[in-house]
């Protein structure tokens, strides 16, 4: 019974539990109420996978309205493996966020605070599960607000200005999305996607349908940060909340990528996007621009934040590139990359936020011998930071492999050799901090002698159950990348 | 004729430059939640006009009328409309906080000042 209506509540749990904070009000109440909840969505979410992976397909019409009429969920083995990645990485942000938000938050917005990141929840999830293309506008943009409200909670001024720039790119960008959306129906008279896919083909040479194809990839170019138009996220991620960076790191733009993926693949066809329209004309050189470039400015930043948000746009790089292969085995790298960076790099923030939250700020020249005092963190530092340089036997290193042999398969070597070429600047830049970390001496004459002081349990706890994870997924390459392949395989199929 | 039979199209793509262009020149925080304003005020033009059916009615059921106005398209446009609203809301609630924490809402002299914090 309950387990036919797991779609819906996927949405509704979080959503229902934001203005309920609003109600309590209490700090730890609240917490408490937006971690059930979000447990709750993790199971909703993990059971969905489990059935769609069993039974196939799975399509929910919302409130008992057939699909062209009313809004339909479409549930297949590319979103449900979104759901049960987004819906976990909020989780134990969440567990992890408690301590942090405490210390720099004022109490008196606490319920705010958790109220936004459930309505931020809600919307992430939405757009991974709905089955129709306004809609995704719709939850686009309670993510986005809610978003926005999320990294105005910075202690520093400048997350104001930082919020307020994302808002108007993330506006632009959405809007942008919104036109696309608009010409597509007015185009095929259809928003539900699969009677989109359905139409588009006899609707091809229509001018609409070209105008709302360039719409949605510049809308959706802005939202998931891809090379040339990631201007916003650098403040975003430096100045907001360091929960706030964990969450948004691993999840919105992954779910931006997400749309990207449903839009070029299942409603526009591979064969539309990537023969007809050369998308790879385009997005490829971003991709290769951004992952080679944004890498190297990666070395010179000397805040970690920083350093580590330049690095998600190089990592976005590496998944659109592996998306521009437009093959089996392209998509497959593409998708396992969303997940491993995913976790990888909340972790990466995680352990930044243990720094932040010990040392009180998180420029890297000034870390000297941390390993003395915060151990546990910096060997999470350093073993989160292997994975995403990509050493073997880590997540870092599958992802890696799998989207240098699809770059092999289709013969472009230059992209193989720029993918090492980024990656050795991704030692560079984790090696330089850790190397200040572990063994540089202190500059004073006379150093204090170090005392051990290590973050709380409860950042440290959920820091190592992604770190855990990720080894896990490095180890046995093949757990995330026969969900991949299915979820390729999905998304290539078309729908049924 | 066919050019002016599209007027309204016309307008909304004066409308969306206009925004467009009030949004990246301006460096007034205001002003630039005024071009995005526009700019998604032409959206809704867009969709509205794409409702529209020459020679249709409102789309109740009544004798006599045969040819209805698309309906859906509105309907869209109701919601981003709020969605607009709520955007306008959150930007104008960002920008007093900006303007209590910086005393300026010229986004050139904000970057001034924060220029000058990094260089501490």
């Amino acid at each position: 019974m309950i387990s036919d209506q797991l779609p819906a509540l996927v949405i509704v749990i979080p959503m229902l539990a934001a203005p309920l904070c609003v109600l309590v009000r209490k700090p730890i109440v609240c917490w408490a109420i937006a971690l059930v909840a979000n447990f709750l969505v993790v199971l909703s979410a993990w059971a969905l996978f489990e059935k769609v992976r069993e039974d196939g397909v799975i399509r929910y019409a919302l409130g008992g309205w057939a699909a062209p009429t009313g809004i339909e969920y479409y549930v297949d083995m590319m979103n449900a493996t979104m759901l049960l990645l987004v819906s976990f990485i909020s989780c134990v942000t969440l567990v992890y966020a408690y301590k942090s938000v405490s210390k720099t938050v004022l109490t008196s917005k606490h319920y705010l605070f958790y109220a936004a990141w459930m309505l931020c929840l809600t919307g992430l999830l939405g757009i991974s599960i709905t089955g129709d293309a306004f809609n995704v506008f719709v939850f686009l943009e309670i993510s986005s607000l809610s978003m926005y409200m999320l990294i105005a909670f910075g202690t520093d001024r400048r997350a104001l200005t930082a919020s307020f720039r994302y808002l108007i790119m993330g506006s632009i960008g959405a809007s942008f999305i919104l036109i696309g959306i608009g010409f597509l129906y007015a185009a095929t008279g259809a928003l539900n996607m699969v009677d989109l896919a359905q139409r588009i083909p006899d609707a091809e040479s229509q001018r609409a349908v070209l105008v709302a194809f360039s719409f949605l990839t510049i809308g959706l170019m802005i939202k998931s940060a891809v090379f040339p138009l990631h201007g916003w996220l650098a403040n975003a991620y430096q100045h907001s909340p360091i929960a706030v960076t964990a969450f948004l790191a691993g999840t919105a733009t992954k779910v931006s990528l997400y749309v990207l993926l449903r839009f070029f693949f299942s409603i526009f066809g591979p064969d539309y996007s990537f023969g007809a329209m050369l998308l790879n004309v385009v997005l490829l050189p971003a991709a290769v621009a951004g992952f080679v470039l944004l890498s190297l400015v990666a070395i010179f930043q000397s805040d970690l934040r920083r350093m580590l948000a330049y690095s998600s746009v190089a990592q976005i790089g590496y998944i659109i590139a592996a998306f521009c292969l437009a093959s089996q085995s392209g998509l497959t790298a593409g998708i396992v990359h969303i997940i491993n960076h995913g976790i990888i790099k909340t972790a990466l923030f995680m352990s930044v936020g243990c720094i932040l939250y010990k040392v009180g700020h998180t420029h890297s020249h000034s870390l000297d011998n941390l390993m003395q005092k915060m151990p546990l963190t910096v060997t999470a530092f350093i073993l989160s930071g292997l994975g995403l340089i990509g050493v073997p036997l880590t997540v870092g290193f599958v992802s890696k492999f799998s989207l240098i042999s699809a770059a092999m398969e289709r013969g472009w070597w230059m992209v193989g050799a720029l993918v090492l070429l980024s990656s050795l600047f991704a030692i560079v830049y984790i090696g330089r901090v850790v190397e200040i970390m572990l063994f540089r001496k202190s500059r004073t004459e006379t150093p204090a002698p170090v005392g051990r002081s290590e973050a709380p349990l409860m950042m440290l706890v959920p820091m190592y159950v992604l770190i855990g994870i990720s080894i896990w997924f490095g180890v046995s390459g093949s757990t995330t990348l026969s969900v991949a392949a299915d979820a390729a395989a999905a998304l290539l199929g078309g729908y049924q | 004729m066919s050019i002016l039979g599209l007027y309204n199209y016309w307008i909304v793509i004066i409308l969306m430059m206009a925004g467009l262009y009030i949004l990246i020149a301006r460096y007034n925080l205001i002003k630039k939640m005024i071009g995005l304003g526009v700019f998604q005020t032409s959206i809704f033009y867009l969709y509205i006009s794409l409702g529209k059916v020459q020679g249709g009615s409102a789309p109740i059921l009544a004798d006599g009328v045969t040819v209805y106005s698309n309906p859906l398209p509105h309907v869209l446009i109701l919601t981003a409309i709020v969605v607009g609203v709520a955007t306008t809301a959150v930007a104008l609630a960002l920008i007093v906080r900006i303007y209590e924490s910086y005393n300026t809402i010229e986004e050139d002299e904000i970057k001034a000042i924060e220029a000058l914090e990094r260089d501490l």
